[in-house]
């Protein structure tokens, strides 16, 4: 099967739908497992930090929730992208469902910044260049999912619901570069996905599990969504019927 | 390490616990309400599905 081909099933609903169905049991227990055992490194095995004691701990929540809201707009910046130049439906239903996941996780990783800047810095918010756009990033979700069912014609909205997507995605570059960029009183990035981390084995391996474990949980509510989300749109479609059959024996 | 030293959180836990409890608990509901959703929706389409397919009588 040549790739063109793998890209042009999978992009249809019924293939999208058996093969979300297939991957959804294994996305669940694997997300478990690395949050089970994130959960144990993170509040137990990590040492805590010579300067800030246990409240460093909350890296480990806040950091996994950042970097996946960054991640989720970056595909949903391909994605809007796929939906407006190919016209691929499944791009459309992946924006709509992503975008919730991604403002849930971007007002998470606000407030437990808020919960670890009070004891640290003294305060619980800052209009801090990091901070700011990092709250842009949750209004721009949020008017994503405003947009959903904003116009009468429904492929009208989704042009311009993905034109909305597309110049959003200019905050990404703002927020990963804030703390190189100016001097801000959040800290400098920490951990590095490539090169040398500026962190300790021991402090780092259980945010590798729980970075792991929230992308994970990301991959599995938005397969979720979107499978719901399909499952409505071709409910009349004769595959669906075959698929409940299937399902169901 | 007592149990209850671990829980005080070196003086912070009135900042670690509230932070991975509303996480936990935001990220727990998401996925609960989409998989009832699912559910929602399967019990609709088995309902369609039935009365659609109904034998005549």
């Amino acid at each position: 099967m040549s790739l063109w081909t793998l890209w042009y099933r999978l992009t249809s609903p019924k293939d999208f739908t058996y093969v979300a169905s297939a991957c959804i049991p294994w996305l669940t227990v694997s997300c478990l497992l690395c949050l089970a055992y994130g959960l144990f490194a993170s509040l137990y095995l990590a040492p805590a930090d010579y300067q800030q004691g246990d409240a460093f701990r909350i890296i480990y929540v806040h950091v996994p929730c950042a970097f996946v809201s960054l991640l989720i707009y970056g595909a949903l910046t391909i994605a809007a992208l796929t939906s407006l130049v190919w016209r691929v439906k499944l791009a459309n239903v992946f924006v709509d469902a992503a975008a919730p996941t991604g403002a849930a996780l971007t007002l998470l990783a606000l407030v437990t910044g808020s919960l670890w800047g009070k004891p640290m810095w003294g305060t619980w918010w800052i209009w801090d260049a990091r901070l700011t756009s990092e709250l842009l990033l949750l209004f721009i979700y949020c008017g994503i999912m405003a947009l959903k069912n904003a116009f009468p014609d429904k492929r009208q909205g989704n042009v311009f619901k993905n034109t909305f997507v597309l110049i959003g995605s200019v905050n990404l570059p703002i927020i990963h570069y804030s703390v190189a960029w100016w001097n801000t009183l959040h800290q400098g990035s920490t951990f590095k996905l490539l090169g040398p981390s500026k962190i300790a084995p021991a402090m780092s391996q259980p945010l590798t599990v729980m970075l792991l474990a929230f992308c994970l949980y990301a991959a599995l509510v938005i397969l979720l969504n979107m499978r719901n989300a399909v499952l409505l749109e071709c409910h009349r479609a004769r595959w669906v019927g075959t698929w409940l059959t299937k399902r169901d024996s | 390490m007592t149990f209850f030293s671990w829980l005080s959180m070196g003086g912070y836990a009135a900042y670690v616990w509230p932070a991975f409890g509303i996480v936990f608990s935001v990220l727990a509901y998401n996925g609960v309400n989409a998989y009832r959703n699912y559910r929602a929706i399967l019990k609709q389409l088995r309902l369609s599905y039935e009365t659609s397919h109904a034998p005549h009588s």
